[in-house]
């Protein structure tokens, strides 16, 4: 048998991807389907005083006509809610379709349904709203100003949360006696998510049943289903069906439970049959939740051998018009517990605001609130390796974990299960040729002209949620475990029904080759159904890098359970002891009587057969387990950026960038540097271009691809990629998860790089995006 | 993403599009449909009535005769961009053409489609002022044409009457001795140019005997930068420098990529670039 | 008011009377169920609706359906021969040049069109001849080993 584990097998999901036959949710047709088109406040903050819906109504093929006023007379409880509460949390309610006031440009005030979307689109224009337009706030820090306009009555001073974590009074002890300290203020950019597919709903309702099918754009249709049913429609959970089909990216934006699918869901109930609605790039960039938008205060304090000795940090993030499903935990338990970064630091403090503001709502979004944490703690590395005077690469080294202090408590309530991360670094170091960068910087800096920089970012996430304990105690309103049903039929194959959901991940290739592996077939055997409410058994679904840590260890739990009872199947049949079997590469053998051994479709035929069976023992050979890990698993690595900076325009080009990344053991090489050339992408973009400006009023000026940069082909290069690999020690496939892990490393590496490009010109922060003219103004302050 | 209603009319010549713009108020032509379409998608143009002008041959193709080339408003950016005509005695409008969006684009979008919109990011029109090219419009009253510098007359506006097709632009073929260069300073995500200079200069002798230089990008309109004291020199660094450096925009445009003052200041370096490419390709 | 169209599509005949606004993509997507050309923008820059129209990649969001009378237009589902692949749909299988699979038609169509120019492109001529195709999942990095693929198995 070959190799399954650790190889680059093709994707089985491709072939219908490449050939235009995969359906995402826009794809689908239903019988008697009608579309919705969802009239939305062109104002960041107004009153609503009127809504006159007759024109739309006389339009011929105008079906339906719905306002605040049909979700209450609907009787259904017509919010959206949050999922993750923190103490003192204000959690003002999120209605479906706003009543009396909107709080951000895009929020629904009305739906329209008609036989054709072009219909749909023409009717939504003649719904006359008549709006008192009131004083809007979109920043995160004007928000907090005294005065500023309330987002909620009742969230006084725009304040959602305060939170804070680790200890003060050490910190304020360590920067007392701190030899070198170094601070910054610095902006984290709030960033559109840009799946590549608009959120798009089809909404099934039959009255006949009571029944609503839901095909909708979901990274986690379980948590959809609950969310839908129990807050938002009022519908039994066991009368809903949510179906996630291909999905074209997700990128967290997709884990949320968002009005306008509850909205469409509610068109489908009204009119009996099915409805469907697809957001235009302009509606999902106005209503997906945006990433990242932190304003925060950051120092570090080190000793004289420049030993960190202490770091605070000061955040306002952003939650935006209304909390988004788990909004409240990004900028705290998935920030400021990452804080610690790679190093052994004694002290830190992190206090953390939640701020409302007239704009789109902030939820996780790649990475969510771990590149937020290790742009903080990367740039201030940065700073440090300047002020000691011991460079960049040094000042990391001196105050890196030490490799036989794991697990190491950080101060900040997480604990690292296992590490090393000198080897990242070596190796990084000897990819790009760091020595020779250095001198050709020098014969730069000597000659003028375009600079060259050299970054590094050496970062720690917190990925695989997570045990679901902890989680609770931490506010989640979910567990965060993971299922899996896996299935032996009577021929041997397969089907495996898991709770993680791909939304491009490759999910069906990689949980083939973990069941393959662990009974010694061939991965073609193994079927993968994920995404669908109805199939699957209940699943908390792909987010956070989570599906190969926990999704794919309840996987290797079930088949470990089912490899227990054929041992007691095939113990009968060879009239041997069940602890005297072994199983190996697809047949339960007798230990030390090899020809004492039946294939595991020998015992599966048996299993359903039952004929010649235990009497102690059910037919059939499947396995429920629901894994609950017993921690975060902790990826971590070290990337190293090289640009060129054009100092007469403020241009960056970038020539290198290396990653060298630890996700411990890897189940198919060819996904995962996928999965990493990805995230870089969308942290380079960070870094270089992308940013949602909201003006003033609160305006989306940065809406549409017009203005908002994502990364294209010809701005980006070829990424240089390696591994060293520490295992997860607590999970059975040893594996620490890989989705989010370029996002996380790469904004702070490309700035420091820019920034070292620069240094000649005293330059120590730019705010991200690096674009030319904020360089060039640098440049020539 | 969803046009508004509108009546469609295709013409099967210029004559009849002609009538067709007559008889129908508020009436919009459509080429290649890159610079209407998007517009109609987000609803920001609602015309009543598009006449499809795309398929009159009449108005396609790049020729050269006496020392001048002639493109029809229909020629794509990709025919552009390609053409062995250009290539030969034209190349900067080539390479502008070159630059415009992407590949699809380029194979839709025309050059009449283009200076008619006058978009100030887009490519062609600071090549076209460059070279003094003529922009040829045909009415039922008959046909003119009219400088480039002069066709532009503001943000999105033109000389185009309502009564008027855009026939095709020509410009003198650049002669022995002289070289062009377009640069561009593309926005990160339009595409479009935020700042997209176009230099010419002719040398003789060693010596420089004409010099051109069109900013776009950084006004309403390309702006025109007086670069004559470069006539007499040997167009050295530091006069090319000097004299891109006499850039000036009374009211330049800004976005949230990149504000007038800024634009300014990079229309001086490409200004300067361009030229410094430009007489690298003159000698 | 509807305008009749003639055309061909992956080199089939198809009449029909369509409204004047109706977009190329959604004639190809709603009425004659090719959905392999996805809709990612509607500013024309996103190339995930990118189709062939005579030979030229095009963004079938900027086009009406009225526009393509009389072409030749060819979608992703058009473009496997006999039931096999065609080099550059290979390619992005091998070289694992999509994730989430929602850019690839648009990619593959607007790549199928580089090569038809430029049959052995170097890196910087697929990056510049791709730039009208958004990718969110790949980073580019193996978009380009798989046009390198298709261009060697075609040459």
């Amino acid at each position: 048998m070959a190799r399954v584990l650790g190889t680059s097998i093709k994707r089985r999901e491709d072939p219908a991807l490449i050939t235009g036959r995969g359906k995402y949710t826009d794809d689908l047709k239903a019988e008697r389907m009608a579309h919705a088109a969802i009239v939305r406040s062109p104002y960041a903050h107004a009153r609503i005083r009127d809504i006159d819906t007759s024109a739309a109504e006389a339009l011929p093929g105008v079906l339906a006509v719905l306002t605040a006023r049909d979700v209450a007379a609907a009787g259904i409880p017509g919010v959206v809610p949050v999922g993750w509460l923190l103490p003192d949390l204000k959690t003002p309610a999120h209605p479906m379709i706003a009543a009396d006031t909107v709080r951000h440009v895009g929020d629904a005030v009305a739906v329209v349904v008609a036989e054709d979307r072009y219909l749909a689109r023409d009717a939504a224009d003649r719904v006359a709203v008549d709006y008192e337009p009131l004083d809007a706030v979109a920043d995160v820090v004007a928000a907090l100003e005294d005065g500023a306009p309330a987002v909620h009555e009742e969230a006084p001073g725009n304040v959602a949360f305060d939170w804070e974590i680790g200890e003060r009074e050490p910190v304020d002890a360590a920067f007392a006696s701190a030899a070198h300290t170094v601070e910054l203020d610095l902006r984290n950019n709030r960033l559109i998510p840009h799946a590549i597919e608009p959120r798009a709903v089809l909404a099934s309702f039959d009255s006949s049943t009571g029944e609503m099918t839901i095909h909708m754009t979901s990274q986690n249709p379980h948590v959809h289903r609950l969310l839908m049913t129990l807050a938002s429609l009022g519908m039994p959970e066991h009368k809903v069906r949510i179906v996630a089909p291909e999905v074209g990216g997700g990128f967290g934006s997709k884990i949320h439970h968002y009005a306008d699918e509850a909205i469409v869901g509610l068109c489908s109930m009204k009119l009996d049959r099915p409805v469907k609605w697809t957001a235009t790039r302009t509606e999902t960039n106005l209503t997906d939740a945006h990433g990242r938008d932190h304003s925060t205060h950051c120092a570090l304090a080190l000793d004289a051998d420049g030993r960190i000795t202490g770091l605070r940090v000061d955040t306002a993030a952003a939650m935006g018009a209304y909390l988004s499903t788990f909004a409240p935990a990004v900028p705290t338990y998935l920030y400021g517990t990452l804080l610690s970064g790679q190093y052994d630091i004694p002290a830190i403090h992190c206090h953390v605001t939640g701020v409302f503001t007239h704009t789109a709502p902030v939820d996780a979004y790649r990475g969510a609130g771990r590149p937020e944490a290790t742009y903080v703690v990367e740039r201030l590395l940065h700073l440090a390796g300047e002020a000691t005077g011991l460079g960049p690469v040094e000042v990391r080294r001196r105050n890196f974990v030490s490799p036989d202090a794991f697990p190491y408590q950080t101060q900040v309530a997480l604990a690292y299960d296992s590490g090393n991360y000198g080897p990242a670094m070596d190796r990084a170091l000897e990819m790009v040729g760091y020595d020779d960068l250095r001198s050709q910087q020098a014969a730069r800096r000597d000659n003028g002209g375009k600079q060259i920089g050299i970054g590094f970012s050496s970062y720690i996430e917190a990925c695989g949620l997570a045990p679901s304990a902890v989680v609770g105690s931490l506010g989640a309103q979910a567990g965060q475990w993971e299922s899996a049903d896996v299935r032996v039929h009577p021929t041997a194959s397969v089907t495996v029904y898991t709770g993680s959901s791909s939304h491009g991940q490759g999910h069906e290739t990689t949980f083939s080759q973990i069941v393959a592996d662990r009974l010694g077939i061939d991965p073609e055997a193994v079927e993968v159904i994920h995404g669908d409410t109805d199939l699957v058994q209940f699943g908390m679904g792909t987010y956070g890098s989570r599906s190969a840590a926990v999704g794919g260890s309840a996987i290797v739990k079930s088949v470990e359970k089912i490899i227990e009872k054929g041992k007691k199947i095939a113990a009968h049949l060879l009239e041997a002891s069940a602890e005297d079997l072994e199983y190996e590469d697809g047949s339960f053998r007798v230990a030390g009587s090899p020809d004492r051994a039946l294939a595991l479709g020998d015992v599966a035929l048996q299993a359903y057969l039952a004929h010649n069976y235990p009497d102690d023992l059910e037919p059939g050979l499947s396995a429920t387990s629901f894994y609950d890990p017993a921690n975060f698993t902790y990826p971590f690595g070290t990337h190293v950026c090289v640009v060129e900076v054009d100092t007469e325009t403020g241009s960056i080009d970038l020539l290198r960038y290396a990653a060298v990344d630890d996700v411990g053991n890897v189940i198919n090489p060819m996904i995962v540097d996928g999965q990493l050339h990805g995230g870089l992408a969308q942290g380079i973009g960070q870094a270089l271009w992308e940013n949602a400006v909201y003006d003033d009023s609160g305006q989306l000026v940065s809406g549409s691809l017009m203005d908002y940069a994502v990364p294209k082909i010809h701005n980006l290069i070829p990424f240089e990629l390696d591994r060293t690999t520490t295992p997860c020690p607590h999970n059975p496939l040893g594996v620490k998860g890989v989705g989010e892990a370029g996002a996380i490393a790469s904004p702070a590496a490309v700035v420091n790089a820019v920034v070292d490009a620069l240094a000649p010109f005293g330059i120590s922060h730019i705010d991200m995006p690096l674009t030319p003219e904020k360089v060039w103004r640098a440049v020539n302050s | 993403m969803y046009p508004a209603q509108f009546d469609y009319r295709r013409a099967g010549s210029v004559d009849e599009a002609l009538s067709l713009l007559q008889e129908n108020e508020d009436a919009k032509l459509m080429a290649g449909g890159h610079s209407l379409i998007p517009m109609m998608k987000l609803r920001l143009a609602q015309p009543p009535v598009v006449i499809d002008i795309g398929r009159l041959n009449e108005l396609k193709g790049i020729s050269e005769a006496g020392g001048s080339v002639r493109v029809g408003s229909l020629t794509t950016h990709a025919d552009i961009a390609a053409s062995d005509v250009l290539a030969a005695h034209c190349p900067v409008l080539a390479e502008a053409a070159g630059h415009i969006g992407d590949a699809q684009v380029r194979n839709r979008g025309t050059i009449g489609g283009n200076i008619a919109h006058a978009d100030p990011g887009s490519d062609i029109p600071p090549v076209l002022v460059l070279l003094g090219a003529s922009v040829h419009l045909q009415s039922p009253s008959g046909t003119r044409s009219v400088a480039a510098g002069d066709f532009f007359q503001d943000l999105l506006m033109t000389d185009v009457g309502e009564d008027e097709i855009l026939t095709h632009v020509e410009a003198p073929a650049l002669g022995a001795g002289t070289g062009a260069a377009y640069l561009k300073f593309e926005h990160p995500a339009s595409g479009y140019a935020v700042v997209g200079a176009a230099a010419a200069v002719t040398v003789q002798g060693g010596r420089c005997t004409g010099a051109g230089l069109v900013v776009g990008g950084v006004s309403a309109t390309p702006t025109a930068v007086d670069v004559s004291s470069l006539v007499g020199t040997d167009l050295s660094d530091d006069a090319i420098a000097a004299a891109a450096s006499g850039l000036d925009a009374e009211d330049p445009i800004g976005d949230i990529f990149a504000s007038g003052d800024y634009r300014v200041h990079v229309g001086k370096v490409y200004g300067k670039r361009a030229l410094a490419a430009a007489r690298d390709r003159a000698s | 008011m509807t305008v009749s169209i003639q055309l061909e599509v992956n080199g089939k005949p198809v009449q029909a009377a369509v409204e004047p606004r109706r977009l190329l993509v959604h004639f190809l997507r709603e009425d004659l169920g090719l959905t392999g050309a996805n809709i990612g923008c509607e500013t024309s820059l996103c190339g995930a609706c990118t189709v062939l129209v005579d030979g030229n990649a095009v963004k079938s969001c900027t086009m009406l359906a009225a526009q393509a009378d009389g072409a030749s237009v060819t979608t992703i589902e058009g473009l496997a021969q006999n039931g096999d692949l065609h080099p550059l749909q290979e390619g992005f299988w091998e070289k694992h040049g999509l994730q989430c699979g929602y850019c690839t038609p648009g990619m593959i169509l607007s790549a199928n069109y580089l090569l038809a120019q430029n049959p052995s492109p170097n890196d910087e001529e697929i990056r510049e001849g791709l730039k009208g195709n958004i990718c969110r999942c790949t980073g580019y990095h193996n978009i380009v080993e798989a046009v390198k693929y298709a261009a060697e198995r075609m040459s």
